[in-house]
């Protein structure tokens, strides 16, 4: 592996390469973040789930202690792995604050990017209040360089907020999907509240005051905090611009929409009643919708709450707890590598800042020139180095005759998405092109012929030109061609082919 | 009496955090990891509460029986899944 990319030691740049998205290339002119105020900036910059350029360097983990939920949703069943909400099934590996602590500790000395270590889950982390703050009791005192975040449904926030100040945890994500009890309703069946079941609206509007009580406190202290919200066609999509706006009004600084994934083999109550979830386009519409009212957050990638890794990438085979258990650790020489690892990500973040992507050299300055999605593949550093045929997911970026902005992930395995069937007979390629509809351009190391021919056929044209190149730089490149060439006058395919995939 | 965990149990511990009489704990049933109520123990919550913490915590459906031996949280009570769309959806996926 060649060191260039980062400047790293060879085990570090090996762990970059096999990260699902480490690209340098995301670019501080489309980030997320650039309207926020400084002392926010600062909190959130090593943070790979709220910054999207910092998710290319960082990496973040989740341990699963808190097993126990006090609310049902309709997309999620407790008897298996949960794809919404970041979250294994009970039955997957549940640890013991003592093990967690073992486990998060290991890690950060094998991967020295890993700057945050979330509780998500398996169930709610404040429906276990004595597991989740005895994971971060010991974890402030035994590991002070690595942040705390907690992801909760709201429930029992406001009981728990003072506690939770008291640990330094200065990130908490709520999941927030709707302020209106009768669509809660159709959301969440029940809620156990005050020492009963509550079901219907009567339960959803308590989840609904609780939530937002909840997100006013944290943000009266200062403490940041994220929502995130599952789009839900039909359900709650016409209505999470209004949430988008109430969770900014009680001070939420991002808000993240994620695409429900139902498959009737999950068992849920969506997946079993047919409902589907949005197609890419859908979702996107969405996004920017909301993008007008706060900053909202594009790259994630709905990671599971036992992962480990950069963001899209999960290496949490090497550390279960027997692996863990036969590991010496030796944390203060390790938190020395990993301060030398970070000041050296810092060091490339503002060459990188430095050199940004200009649009100016544009040689074609037309009248209005329309904005263009391309897929990227690449297995980090911020440059194009993979392999269409490897690519487990693809980036998307727009461009436009001012900038290029990273719009969202997509998968290209196990999942297709929302609302796009995977009929029988369809060979994977097919699928994959279906996937990377409303794109352009594929961006890639290397192509064979065939899905060469395929793509094109489908209108989206393969480039192995820009190999080892910088993503932005390249995805300018190719929007450049398109604009000499004239492609851009014609229409973009986009609607057409979005419309087969998602009909 | 006493309630009955039975071996649906997906052992999420939320049953143990809320029993106000300390009487459920992890355990096995059939070699299978299980929570286990301790029926000496078990009060049905009277005195304490209106309802029994236990079944209604429980996130699984059939998982827990009261003391007539009846299923305290019955199929699609929970969930909301008529449980005849439930068998149809499973009997769909089989046949794939
Ligand atoms: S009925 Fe009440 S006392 Fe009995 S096991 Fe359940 S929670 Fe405990
Ligand atoms: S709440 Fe239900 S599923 Fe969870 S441990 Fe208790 S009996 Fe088992």
């Amino acid at each position: 592996m060649e060191l260039t990319v980062l400047g790293q030691p060879a085990e570090q740049a090996t762990i970059e390469a096999e990260g699902g998205c480490s690209s340098s290339g995301c670019g501080s002119d489309s980030d997320s973040l650039s309207h926020l105020p400084d002392h926010i900036r600062e909190k959130v910059h090593n943070h790979p789930c709220y910054s999207e350029e910092a998710h290319h360097h960082y990496a973040r983990m989740h341990v699963a202690v808190a097993p126990a939920c006090n609310i049902q949703c309709h997309y999620c069943n407790r008897k298996y792995d949960c794809a919404n909400e970041s979250r294994p099934g009970v039955v997957s590996e549940l640890l013991s604050p003592d093990d967690a602590v073992k486990k998060v500790m290991a890690v950060a000395a094998e991967i020295p990017q890993m700057t945050v270590l979330g509780i998500a889950g398996p169930g709610d982390p404040l429906a276990n209040p004595e597991r989740t703050f005895e994971t971060f009791q010991q974890l402030t005192e035994k590991a002070p360089d690595i942040k705390l975040c907690v992801s909760t449904n709201g429930l029992a926030l406001p009981e728990q907020v003072e506690e939770l100040s008291k640990h330094n945890i200065d990130h908490v994500t709520i999941t927030i999907n709707t302020v209106d009890p009768e669509i809660g309703a159709q959301i969440y069946p029940w809620v156990y509240w005050n020492n009963r079941r509550i079901k219907g609206v009567k339960g959803a509007r308590i989840l609904i005051e609780q939530q937002q009580k909840g997100l006013k406190m944290l943000t009266d202290r200062g403490i940041l905090v994220k929502v995130n919200s599952v789009m839900i066609p039909g359900v709650n999509d016409k209505h999470l611009e209004e949430v988008s706006r109430v969770v900014k009004d009680n001070g939420a600084f991002l808000h993240n929409v994620m695409p429900l994934i139902a498959e009737a083999e999950h068992g849920t109550f969506y997946g079993v009643m047919g409902q589907r979830g949005p197609t890419h386009d859908e979702l996107q519409a969405l996004q920017d919708a909301c993008a007008g009212d706060m900053n909202m957050m594009r790259h994630c990638r709905q990671c599971r709450a036992d992962a480990v890794g950069l963001l899209g990438e999960d290496r949490g085979d090497e550390f279960t707890m027997d692996k863990v258990e036969v590991m010496d650790i030796d944390y203060e020489a390790a938190m020395e590598r990993r301060k030398q690892v970070q000041d050296d990500i810092e060091k490339q973040r503002k060459m990188k800042q430095a050199g940004l992507v200009a649009l100016e050299g544009l040689s074609v300055q037309k009248k209005e020139l329309r904005p263009v999605l391309m897929a990227v593949a690449t297995s980090g550093g911020g440059i194009i180095n993979e392999h269409f045929g490897h690519a487990k997911e693809f980036l998307i970026y727009e461009a436009n005759a001012t900038d290029v902005r990273f719009i969202s992930h997509r998968k290209v395995e196990l999942y297709c998405g929302g609302g796009d069937t995977c009929g029988d007979g369809e060979s994977v390629l097919d699928q994959i092109i279906k996937t990377l509809s409303g794109c352009e351009a594929v961006l890639c190391s290397k192509i064979g012929y065939e899905p060469w021919d395929l793509l094109e056929a489908a209108g989206i044209m393969p480039n192995g030109e820009h190999a080892m190149e910088d993503i932005e730089q390249a995805v300018a490149a190719v929007y450049a061609e398109m604009a000499e060439n004239g492609a851009l006058e014609k229409p973009a395919p986009t609607k057409q082919i979005a419309a087969q995939a998602g009909a | 009496m006493a309630y009955e965990i039975i071996d649906n149990c997906v052992s999420c511990w939320a049953c143990e955090g809320v029993c106000p009489s300390g009487a459920i704990s992890p355990g096995t049933l059939h070699g299978k990891a299980h929570f286990v109520i301790d029926a000496k123990k078990c009060t049905e919550c009277e005195g304490d509460y209106a309802d029994a913490q236990c079944a209604s915590i429980c996130p699984i459906e059939g998982a827990i029986l009261n003391p007539l031996k009846a299923w305290a949280n019955p199929p699609g009570s929970l969930t909301g899944i008529p449980p005849e769309r439930l068998a149809a959806a499973m009997a769909e996926i089989q046949a794939r």
